[in-house]
């Protein structure tokens, strides 16, 4: 049964004595218009100098100088190249394969680009090592066209040439020579060729340390798998071979573990032949792994750390002894443990908590269950940074043991819990040079900066998983007078081959064994034939046998509870905090509070009643909230905001890294508070005190604007028993209208008020979303951003309901009980009814409420409300399926949006290209690089919304007609599906009888969002099912 | 004393070969070329990197022959044996032979084996004295065209004198009529005052307002007609940095657009083209025809040859080889559709298989680039309402024209009935 649940997106929905909620649903356009408070004002109006006569004469004077004007049109020039590239046609988009390796996103990906300009970045499919890329790195190409950029060498604030740059650090490195330490401290490099050169310069220049270092650490992760396998690296999981996943603080489909996994989760999750993977989370922040979870158990961090204890315990049989876990969270751990028992080799356990023990634990409970989805074999590299070599690192360079330090892809003064001890070392080197590509808070104490390209401009060489190479090629000359950090290295090794033939060299010598190096660059990534197997069989044997308590007793003993527990974490849009810089990012809705332009405190409802925290809503929708400050060891973090978040765990609070930066970054971008600091020991959980703080922080949250308008059925889901047992009528029933006293379903033409048309034939594109399959990650918002020139309207902007995006992806909040009852009833039998009692007390809505992710474009009705209502006929059907909107025809009444029941339409409120009020990416010639030319700009004044990529289906067709032939089953995409790595958005033609999505189309799971309003949506969804019966 | 043989040995070989070189070249002068068609093969082996009279990506070879025999003492034999396989002859050690080679830039010269003796003599014919130039023909036709130009100036003037004349004759035979009526004391009837035209005009207010309501619906229909006009430029034709003919280019030379405007068959642009394209012919074409030159400065103004230098300053050709300093041509854009309208040349050149001259007009015919079409939306959906899809041979149309043509009961489909009416096909 679908429909009596009741979903809420904000709390405030909760609250029934709520005007607010209720002045939402009634109006489209919350702000007011303030004519009253023009015109209502006599003395004002009266003592205006301007009359009615001056204001006419104004009139008429400016429409005479304006057609005046328009007489004469401007003299465009053409310039065509000298000798063009045989490679380039204008108008024609080429595709690179290459790889993003930032340090903390590695994906290999395709790059196209047009008349030479990268402008969009797709998935390689070809290359899933490392899973799709995700939002920010469908976002990095903005990086590129940042008009920060450091654009030349520079020593302090002045921009020098290379070649003194050169003779400079190389005579200062010659002095050092042998003598005091020169450390290269870096990002993950995770570089065959990198590390090699590396190991050269340290043989040329001796006394040479090479220091890793992650902003958020996996040091524990690496310690572990380091310990057990001997290798530094992160053990691989393939999260489709497990039937059962139970995750312990593991965010995994977020950015835990350098990420990468939701492809495989999202595969397990498709009900198949009645099947399903079945996700148990326990943790104390809500995070898209939670969000997704079957059962979601909210604990605090310290209690994370017993409950895996306890796990290992029931699950292997050994006693781990510590302290008691509550009632309700030993009951909820014994179930887990029989789950995991009871799928074996079929399930798998992960976590992320940053302590040794507790990932040992974790290898030792997979290999014991002898997991089809752990793969220590396969060692992920993709996080390398070394803790304990790092706060050494600070400690010589107090001492002023350190005589030079060059940093590359890190930012410490920024991300350093002590950046003052590191800025107060790095004034004792005597040579200091930051290879960046911002003036950032780094680099701007560095003595030189070393300009970098941006990674489309680079050279580079990956192995993201053993045996895995991926490769970076440049796809645009370099745009500034910048070097590669290789490169300088090269120089200083006093090697005199390009970055280029370097990697070759180290190709064709280790990696490619006789393959081709040019189909390697081609492809973008490499898979060695030969993976090393043997070295790690033999460590799994032995631990098999003796599977050792010692692990588990210590993390049990080292579970130290305190009254306020802060966990830190990275957010989906902003990551460890290195594209700041970036307004799509920034202007990006975080998937769970569906706030942009902020990090902020997340506190559980009776915390924030406790601390006298609040959130409220004001009269136009937007979101305040609270001022705390946050204390770990003495080191205060100020004036945090704060969101009431539901699913908090009681007594946990969380804070996002990545924001609060200050330096080489627009104004616009300095948002946020900065959650470094606290980052004590690099540990991600700390006790905190908070203390209320004066003031209302005014958020940009969209989760109240576009609310239900009072429509409940919005989204559809069942369970996994349901769905298996009882018919397609029960659980996804077309809604009935009563017609001449006789129940016909909505999809009957007999009660249409429109005669059908007829798109039997050519193309009819439809898109399907599966529910179960989406994991709320928001890459297709940024590929939507990306392909159709969606102008970032800015915080203030997005406050007031006007964000631009083409595409949105509700989270919809619901509480079990409604349709959870029998599932209750059931867990009665299973005798655990002592626990239920706390369990209901769990219930409450806010406490730990279900999730729901539904994205939301324009569904391109057939029978579409928008188009009969627009005055000037601007939005018309097209045959083929798609909605069309003419924005040369748009006079901006904005009836259509107001008659939209999707709210999907989008008005220009000003104009976002161009103008200094909206400093964004499209207001500087740079920033407009990235603009797709087969896409209108749009101006002020106009309505827009999602056209179904209709400059891609278009080209598709095509280059179809050009070639002779007809359209094969996937080449149609639209920016979003091509995105979706997960498979929760299939594009097609459903006039092809053949292609997948026909067949989704009648799938028993398909349904339209709001059906009953019986407008023939073109989109369609399949119900979510959750797998919330027990194994 | 050996060498002292062997040197007297080498003289004598030598002066063996000069008399034999001597009775060789006399025998191969004797052999008479035909200058005629030395120059059709010129034309067709040699003139992509020779010229007569300057060097060009080879020497200039006006006289070739007899200069290299006065000068390097070398004869037809060897001229031969360079033309058929001169890199035959670099390799085999030849001295002025690879001194020639280094002098152009190592650039060897492409082998011709399939040229008879009788070829290479007609074309060294040629090179010692081409055929004279046709006699320019254009004089007569010159004198033909101005001579009606003058009769009609005379005509016209003629005839104005004429009336002049009768005019005169009328007024003077009318004043002596009066003066004869005056004589004779004849009094003319004094006609009764009348209100003058104007006058009653004005007191009639019927006619006033039909003529307002005329004059306001023809301002109207003139203004509107005015201000429909503004942003359509239709007829722009604006001065170009290069001096351009497509009519010398497109029209007399017949060269295919889209050997210049080559991605109009792929792309949505049909691309200005890039100056190496123009180098592929102009590298050989320094200048113009005499008669072309003189057509160009007297029916345009314009000099060719300049144009052309223009030309090579710009891609920077400095006569044998590119010195690396370009200036890239600021062409002025003629057609420009706004950006919200979406337009694919490809779509319309290779799948509807339409003529360029369809929209842009008897280019062939045209000096300067001007636009042709209004290029405004009526214009465009009245095409596409008249024109039928071409759907012969194309898998793409084969089902889907199928059924739309039993649909709508026809045989041949228009764009608009195939859907080139919707809004979103262009709009986007």
């Amino acid at each position: 049964m679908s429909s009596n649940k009741k979903y809420w997106k904000s709390v405030e929905e909760l609250n029934e004595n709520s005007s607010i909620v209720e002045t939402l649903q009634q109006n489209e356009f919350v702000e007011e218009i303030p004519t009253d408070e023009f015109l209502g004002d006599k003395e004002s109006l009266e003592s205006s100098s301007t009359s009615r006569r001056d204001f006419l004469k104004y009139v008429g004077f400016s429409t005479a100088a304006a057609s005046l004007a328009a007489c004469e049109g401007p003299v465009i020039k053409s310039i065509p190249y000298v000798v063009q590239p045989t490679e380039i046609i204008p108008g024609v988009a080429n595709f690179y394969a290459t790889t993003i390796a930032d340090g903390y996103d590695f994906a290999s990906i395709l790059v196209k680009t047009r008349e030479g300009r990268p402008i969009k970045i797709e998935n390689n499919t070809d290359a899933s090592t490392n899973g799709m890329a995700n939002a920010r790195v469908h976002a990095s190409i903005l990086g590129l066209y940042d008009n920060l950029r450091v654009k030349a060498p520079m020593k302090g604030d002045t921009e020098i040439s290379w070649d003194t740059f050169m003779s400079e650090t190389s005579m200062a490195l010659n002095q050092l020579k042998d003598g005091k330490q020169i450390v290269l401290l870096t990002q993950t490099l995770a570089s065959p060729s990198t590390h090699k050169l590396i190991s050269e310069f340290s043989d040329k220049y001796g006394n040479v340390r090479h220091v890793t270092y992650d902003a958020v650490s996996e040091s524990a992760t690496l310690d572990a798998y380091q310990a057990k396998y001997g290798k530094r690296g992160m053990a691989n999981y393939d999260f489709s071979k497990a039937k059962t996943i139970v995750s312990i603080g593991a965010d995994f489909i977020g950015d835990w573990q350098g990420g990468g996994f939701e492809s495989g989760y999202a595969k397990g999750r498709v009900p198949e032949n009645g099947k399903m993977s079945r996700h148990i989370q326990f943790e104390s922040n809500m995070s898209l792994s939670g969000a997704n979870a079957d059962k979601r158990v909210p604990l605090k961090p310290s209690e994370q750390k017993l409950a895996l204890a306890k796990l290992y315990s029931y699950v292997t049989g050994n006693s781990v002894g510590g302290a008691k876990l509550s009632e309700n969270l030993d009951a909820a751990i014994k179930v887990a443990a029989k789950e995991l028992s009871n799928a074996g080799s079929n399930a798998v356990v992960v976590t992320g908590i940053q302590d040794v023990n507790a990932q040992t634990v974790v290898l030792e409970i997979n290999e014991y269950l002898k997991s089809k989805a752990f793969d220590p074999k396969t060692t992920i590299m993709t996080r390398q940074g070394n803790s304990s070599e790092v706060e050494q690192l600070i400690a010589d360079m107090k001492a002023g043991q350190v005589g030079a330090i060059i940093t590359y892809g890190v930012n410490p003064m920024y991300t350093m819990p002590n950046a003052s001890d590191f800025a107060e070392g790095l004034n004792k080197t005597d040579l200091s040079v930051a290879f960046s590509m911002k003036q950032d808070e780094t680099s701007t104490n560095c003595q030189y900066i070393a300009a970098t390209p941006h990674f489309l401009e680079s050279w580079g060489d990956f192995e993201m998983k053993s045996g895995h190479y991926s490769m970076m090629q440049p796809t645009i000359r370099p745009l500034f007078d910048t070097k590669q950090f290789q490169e300088v290295l090269l120089a200083w090794n006093g090697n005199a081959s390009s970055y280029r033939d370097y990697i070759k060299e180290v190709w064709t010598a280790n990696i490619l064994n006789g393959e081709s190096f040019n189909k390697a660059v081609q492809d973008g990534f490499f898979v060695s034939s030969s993976i090393d197997e043997s070295e790690s069989e033999d460590n799994t044997d032995e631990t098999l046998e003796t599977p050792s308590a010692k692990a588990g007793m210590a993390l049990a003993s080292s579970a130290k509870v305190g009254e306020m527990e802060l966990s830190l974490y990275t957010k989906v849009g902003m990551g460890d905090g290195q594209q700041a810089n970036n307004p799509w990012l920034q202007e990006f809705p975080d998937p769970i509070t569906r706030t942009s332009w902020d990090n902020y405190l997340t506190v559980s409802k009776s915390d924030a009643d406790r601390l006298g925290l609040v959130n409220e809503n004001v009269a136009n929708g937007g979101l305040n909230g609270s001022y705390a400050n946050v204390t770990v060891n003495g080191v205060t973090v100020s004036n945090v905001p704060v969101i009431i978040q539901p699913g908090q765990a009681k007594g946990s609070v969380g804070l996002s890294f990545g924001y609060g930066r200050t330096s080489g970054l627009k104004a616009e971008m300095q948002t946020g508070v900065n959650a470094y600091p606290l980052y004590q020991n690099f540990n991600a959980v700390q006790n905190v005190t908070i203390s209320k703080a004066e003031g209302m922080h005014e958020f940009a949250c969209v989760q109240l604007h576009n609310t239900l308008m009072g429509r409940g059925d919005i989204i559809r889901e069942t369970t996994l028993e349901i769905f298996n047992t009882k018919d397609k009528e029960y659980w996804n029933a077309v809604p009935k209208v009563s017609k001449d006293h006789i129940e016909t379903p909505v999809t009957s033409p007999d009660v249409d008020l429109w005669d059908s048309f007829d798109r039997s034939i050519g193309h009819h594109f439809n898109l399907s979303i599966d529910l179960n399959a989406c994991t709320g990650c928001g890459a297709c918002v940024i590929a939507c951003h990306a392909e159709n020139n969606v102008p970032v309207v800015g915080k203030t902007e997005m406050r007031r309901s006007r964000d631009m995006h083409w595409l949105r992806i509700d989270r919809y909040y619901s509480s079990q009980d409604s349709f959870e009852g029998d599932n209750e009833k059931k867990d009665n039998i299973s005798g655990l009814s002592s626990s239920l009692s706390e369990f209901g007390e769990m219930e409450n809505p806010a406490d730990n409420p279900q999730v729901a992710f539904q994205p939301v474009m324009c569904q391109h009705c057939n029978h579409a409300p928008c188009e009969t209502v627009c005055p000037v006929a601007a939005t018309a059907h097209g045959r083929q399926g798609q909605n069309h909107m003419a924005y040369n025809r748009c006079v901006g009444t904005r009836y259509c949006a107001n008659n939209c029941p999707y709210k999907v339409r989008r008005f220009n409120w000003f104009l976002y290209n161009k103008n200094d009020e909206f400093d964004y990416y499209m207001n500087d010639d740079l920033g407009r690089m990235v603009l797709n030319p087969d896409v209108t700009v749009r101006s002020r004044g106009v309505m827009e919304k999602c056209s179904f990529c209709i400059q891609k289906t278009q080209k598709t067709i095509l280059d179809a007609k050009r070639d002779g032939r007809e359209v094969r089953d996937g080449e149609f995409q639209t920016a979003c599906s091509a995105a979706c790595g997960n498979g929760a958005m299939v594009f097609g033609d459903i006039n092809d009888k053949d292609s997948e999505i026909a067949a989704l189309k009648v799938d028993k799971r398909a349904y339209h969002l709001l059906e009953h309003v019986g407008t023939k949506p073109n989109v369609v969804y399949q119900t979510k099912v959750r797998n919330t019966a027990k194994a | 004393m050996k060498h002292v043989i062997y040197r007297n040995l080498t003289s004598q070989i030598l002066r063996l070969g000069f008399i034999l070189l001597l009775t060789f070249s006399t025998s191969l002068n004797a052999q008479e070329g035909d200058p005629a068609n030395g120059k059709s093969l010129f034309n067709a082996n040699c003139a992509a990197c020779h010229k007569l009279n300057k060097p060009m990506t080879g020497p200039a070879l006006a006289n070739v022959e007899q200069r290299l025999y006065e000068e390097e003492g070398l004869d037809r034999e060897w001229l031969n044996k360079w033309i058929r396989n001169s890199s035959a002859l670099i390799k085999s050690g030849d001295a002025y032979a690879n001194k020639i080679y280094n002098e152009w830039n190592q650039v060897a010269m492409n082998a011709f084996p399939q040229l008879s003796d009788q070829d290479i003599s007609d074309i060294l014919a040629y090179t010692a004295a081409p055929p004279p130039a046709p006699a320019p023909v254009e004089t007569g036709a010159e004198v033909m065209v101005q001579e009606p130009g003058i009769s009609n100036d005379l005509i016209l003037g003629a005839l104005a004198v004429l009336f002049a004349l009768l005019a005169l004759a009328l007024i003077l035979v009318k004043r002596t009529l009066n003066r004869f009526a005056e004589a004779k004391g004849i009094e003319a009837v004094i006609e009764e005052k009348r209100i003058p035209i104007w006058k009653a005009f004005v007191q009639n207010q019927f006619l006033v307002l039909v003529s307002v309501i005329f004059l306001l619906l023809a301002s109207g229909y003139f203004a509107y007609g005015y201000f429909m006009q503004i942003g359509i430029d239709q007829g722009y034709e604006p001065v170009q940095p290069i001096h351009y003919s497509h009519r010398i280019h497109a029209g007399e030379n017949g060269i295919d657009c889209k050997y210049c405007h080559s991605s109009a068959r792929v792309s949505k642009h049909s691309g200005i083209p890039s100056l190496n394209i123009c180098m592929n012919c102009h590298k050989a074409i320094g200048e113009v025809a005499e008669a072309t030159q003189q057509e160009g400065i007297k029916e345009f103004g314009v000099d060719y040859n300049a144009e052309i230098q223009k030309l090579y300053e710009a891609v920077g050709w400095d006569g044998t080889g590119y010195t690396g300093e370009t200036q890239p041509v600021k062409w002025i854009r003629i057609h420009n559709l706004p950006d919200f309208a979406y337009f694919n040349h490809s779509q319309h050149v290779s799948v509807a298989g339409l003529e360029c001259q369809t929209c842009h007009g008897p280019v062939e015919e045209m000096e300067i680039m001007y636009q042709h079409s209004p290029l405004t939306m009526g214009w465009c959906i009245n095409c596409h309402r008249e024109t039928n899809v071409k759907v012969k041979d194309n898998g793409y149309y084969t089902k889907i024209h199928e059924q739309l043509s039993k649909k709508y009961g026809v045989e041949q489909l228009t764009a608009a009935q195939m859907g080139g009416l919707e809004c979103g096909k262009c709009h986007y």
